[in-house]
């Protein structure tokens, strides 16, 4: 019967399509496997579920359409299925959510020796701090921000003073090793969102949240915003290249610090 | 036979219910316009909710031809993109599903079904709908005002939200807070009296457990709303105040363009969880009605009682229950305490059972039925499978490290129309197909509703089925264009010109809709007072449509539950709930009907 083929090609289709689509997730360039295994773990748990419910629905419309002199069984209730349903369902559930709260459990826990880096967003460009020398990020106040200290570095501040600026330019990391993404918006809410990496949080402005993660492949990967920040929002774009350590290095001479910055105004 | 089935011919309480003052129309205005009829209200309440629907589909429409056709018209810059958005986001969640539901499809229905002769504050009911349509003319005026309406997404989040560089921050978002507001106070005493009607007007021998389904689930989402919206009412105000007085509940220190502000100290984190705190129950105040209402239609058009009506009724109010401590779900990257995710990530990840129950009690309603492919069957089976789709990349979205990568992109846009937007839709219009006919005393017309189905089912599937991938991809959500990038393959556009082209078949299709509601009117079939042979109450009014207090001069007795098809030793396949017993075993007890 035509309606049953049709659902029947509806649960059909969407596995056919989804093995070959040409539009899966990108390479991944981070540690987060873990997460793309989730994924898939997950669609294959669903996918499942999707077609054995859809199939099911598509044999009941077949098998029990009506037809003259037809009628129904009645049974209001079977405590033995419904059960039964229940804990199958619950243990698959238990399958997806146990991994996942694992996998969270590391995605929140940043290795102690990650290198804190900061990213900051306003509307609508990206800018990147990096720690000089002394291996720390000195303090920021939103209020002094101003045109000669547009990411408002406390200038009081000894740990802030070697501090790498980026303004307007791409990042550059060095491969392999982690690095623990401060984020900072100095105006409305932002997300620095690399698909590569797969991690992202917001920025909000007020407060300093953080991601880590572990560059795992070298080339230049598009940043993007993923949380809407105003008109420009789909044009805040920067890039950030994920380096050798010696290529890193060599970048790395070639930038300023807050106090070059400072002194040359 | 299992305890329900006795239940079904349970005594009858002695207690009559107070028969009803009902305030009664002088003239054509009170009857039409200003009335105080529940099934008036109803309708009108159905009626405007279309029409700012039609508003929302025509914007989804140009924000398809933005996405399918990027650049090709002139006339849609980023700012009206976003205003596009914004509006066609807040008007489908909240005021054409949230109205629909409970507005229509509950004022119209709970005195019917439950056998009152119309709610128990007829004057608060009509005040509810007038405060309604304010609420959607102030919404609609943000059009017309200068820097036209917000385009602040419908999630409203500050600080970008009345900020400069977001379109519509003079007016515009001033408007849409006031709507809102407007809006929370008309459905409060809207909602109100469906609870107290519900459980104070029940007619005699309506236990609660013998209730439809339908009314389960708009009575749990209205008590839902009743709790729900009060948060986002509070939240509207703080930032109408932060907006208009220059407050700073919302507001930390900032730096807008250059420009030092004169805002300090608030918290913007505090907004969202207000906003979810409301928005997440939400969902389900959309959702459990239409689990109510396909519960119905399934049973009615398998010719089969439901299965598992207990658990039914268990599963809604504990999803209803659940929906209130799983808001978070929505701000695992929002940059809360991360052990936050543990948390909500199994909350939310429990909801799934009792939701799963629900789907399993409606496959198994149709397994062993009589099954009639009437229209709002094919409605029915369209949103089992909408639905259960959509359900299920939740599972995805609610595993907080797995919403990592996926959160704000095109996979989240396809996960919530599928289960908020496409299933409940079908739902939506399953139940017009369903009680078309009792409201106007026509059917629709059944071929062009066939055409109607399939063109929708099918063309909402394909739009947001293959969506999900563009979200794999990496494609963020609420972009006006994604422009260059090393990552979306030139074939990722063509998708995107698919989705846009069947878009605009499907919203042709609800044209067709349109066009059955009026031409059905003077042409559609006669119904007849029962044309799908249902067992509950509203199909046995003595008249159709039913006059004005329902039940003439006897309010009808109950003496069973909802759902007796096809009972075993009774010939007919339906036993209406005011039926005494099944015609022999009346004769056997000599039962007489009061
Ligand atoms: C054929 C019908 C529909 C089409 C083609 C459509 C299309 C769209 C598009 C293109 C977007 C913008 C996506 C983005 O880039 O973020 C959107 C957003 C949205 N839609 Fe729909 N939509 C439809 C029906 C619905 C329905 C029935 C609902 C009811 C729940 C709905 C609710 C929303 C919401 C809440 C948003 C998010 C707005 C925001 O991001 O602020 N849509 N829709
Ligand atoms: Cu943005
Ligand atoms: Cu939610």
């Amino acid at each position: 019967m035509i309606v049953a083929l049709i659902f029947v090609l509806v649960a059909v289709g969407s596995v056919v399509f989804h093995l070959l689509s040409p539009w899966w997730w990108t390479p991944i360039a981070s540690n987060w496997t873990y997460i793309d295994a989730t994924i898939t773990m997950t669609f294959w748990i669903t996918g499942g579920v999707f077609v054995a419910v859809v199939l099911f629905l598509a044999y009941c419309v077949f098998r029990f359409r009506a037809v003259p002199g037809g009628r129904a069984t009645y049974e209001p209730e079977n405590k033995r299925l419904e059960v039964w349903l229940t804990v199958a369902t619950a243990l698959g559930v238990a399958a997806m959510l146990a991994p996942g709260l694992f996998v969270w459990s590391r995605y929140i826990s940043v290795p102690a020796h990650a290198t804190e880096i900061e990213v900051v967003g306003q509307q609508w460009r990206w800018s990147y701090r990096l720690p000089g020398p002394d291996g720390r990020l000195g303090a920021v106040e939103t209020r002094l921000i101003g045109p000669d200290n547009p990411l408002g570095l406390v200038p009081g501040d000894a740990a802030g003073q070697d501090d790498i600026i980026i303004e307007a330019e791409d990042l550059h990391l060095p491969i392999g090793r982690p690095v623990k993404v401060l984020l900072r918006s100095i105006d409305v809410l932002h997300d620095f969102y690399v698909p590569e990496f797969r991690a992202k949080m917001d920025m909000v402005p007020g407060s300093v949240t953080y991601f880590w993660f572990t560059p795992t492949r070298t080339g230049t990967f598009d940043v993007l915003c993923a949380e809407l920040c105003g008109s420009g929002h789909s044009m805040m774009r920067s890039r950030v290249m994920v380096q050798t350590a010696a290529d890193y290095q060599a970048w790395l001479e070639g930038q300023r610090s807050f106090a070059q910055l400072a002194n040359r105004k | 036979m299992s305890e329900l089935a006795h239940g079904a011919d349970g005594p009858i309480p002695a207690a009559e219910v107070p028969e009803m003052e009902l305030p009664h129309p002088h003239g054509w205005w009170t009857t039409y316009v200003f009335s105080q009829d529940a099934k008036v209200i109803g309708i009108q309440y159905s009626l405007t909710a279309l029409a700012i629907g039609m508003v929302a589909l025509v914007l989804s429409w140009l924000m398809r031809l933005q996405l399918g056709f990027p650049g090709t018209f002139s006339f849609i810059d980023p700012q009206a993109y976003y205003q596009f958005i914004t509006m066609h986001g807040m008007i489908m969640v909240v005021y054409l599903l949230t109205a629909l539901f409970l507005g229509g499809f509950g004022n119209y229905l709970i005195p019917l079904m439950l056998g009152a002769r119309d709610m128990v504050f007829p004057f608060v009911n009509m005040l509810s709908y007038w405060i309604y349509l304010l609420a959607v003319l102030v919404l609609v005026a943000s059009f017309f005002v200068p820097g036209g309406p917000t385009g602040a997404g419908w999630t409203l989040y500050p600080p970008q939200a009345i900020l400069t560089g977001t379109p519509g921050r003079d007016w515009g978002i001033v408007l849409m807070l006031v709507s809102l507001c407007l809006f929370i106070a008309g459905f409060t005493m809207g909602g109100l009296n469906y609870v107290v009607t519900v459980l104070q007007a029940r007619t005699r021998g309506m236990t609660l457990m013998r209730m439809p389904l339908t009314i389960w689930g708009i009575l749990t989402a209205t008590v839902m709303a009743l709790l729900a919206f009060p948060a986002l009412f509070v939240g509207a105000v703080m930032l109408l105040l932060d907006r208009v007085l220059g407050t700073s509940f919302f507001m930390p220190t900032l730096v807008e363009m250059g420009q030092q502000l004169r805002y300090g100290g608030g918290s913007p984190i505090l907004f969202q969880h207000l906003f979810w705190f409301f928005g997440h129950p939400e969902v389900y105040i959309v959702a459990l009605p239409a689990f109510g209402i396909v519960s119905d239609l399934i049973s009615t058009h398998a010719r089969r009682n439901i299965f598992g009506y207990r658990m039914m009724v268990w599963a809604i109010v504990v999803i209803g229950a659940l929906s209130f401590v799983v808001w978070a779900h929505h701000m695992y990257v929002s940059g809360m305490h991360p052990w936050f995710g543990f948390f909500f990530a199994t909350t939310t990840l429990i909801i799934a059972i009792p939701t799963a129950i629900k789907v399993y009690n409606w496959l198994l309603t149709l397994w062993h039925g009589n099954i009639h492919l009437n229209v709002p069957m094919l409605f029915a089976l369209g949103f089992i499978v909408t639905f259960v789709n959509g359900g299920l990349t939740g599972l995805f979205l609610g595993n907080v490290v797995v919403d990592v990568p996926l959160s704000d992109t095109m996979f989240v846009v396809a996960h919530f129309h599928m289960v908020m937007g496409v299933a409940p839709v079908m739902v939506i219009f399953g139940g017009m197909y369903h009680w078309y006919p009792k409201v106007t005393g026509r059917m629709l017309d059944s071929a062009m509703g066939k055409v109607h189905f399939w063109v929708t089912f099918l063309g909402a599937y394909a739009i947001f089925f293959p969506m999900h991938y563009l979200g794999l991809l990496g494609v963020p959500r609420r972009y006006y264009e994604i422009g260059e990038t090393s990552f979306v393959p030139a074939s990722a556009h063509d998708l995107n010109a698919f989705i846009s082209v069947v878009a605009l078949v499907v919203g042709a299709a609800q044209m067709l809709f349109l066009f059955n509601l009026i031409w059905s009117l003077w042409h559609g079939k006669d119904a007849g007072p029962n044309p799908w042979r249902a067992t509950t109450l509203e199909w046995q009014t003595p008249e159709t449509p039913p006059g004005h207090g329902n039940w003439g001069r006897e309010l009808p007795v109950v003496y069973r539950w909802a759902y007796d098809y096809a009972v075993p030793g009774v010939e007919q396949d339906f036993v209406p709930q005011n039926q005494p017993l099944p015609p022999r075993a009346q004769v056997a007890k000599g039962d007489a009907t009061p």
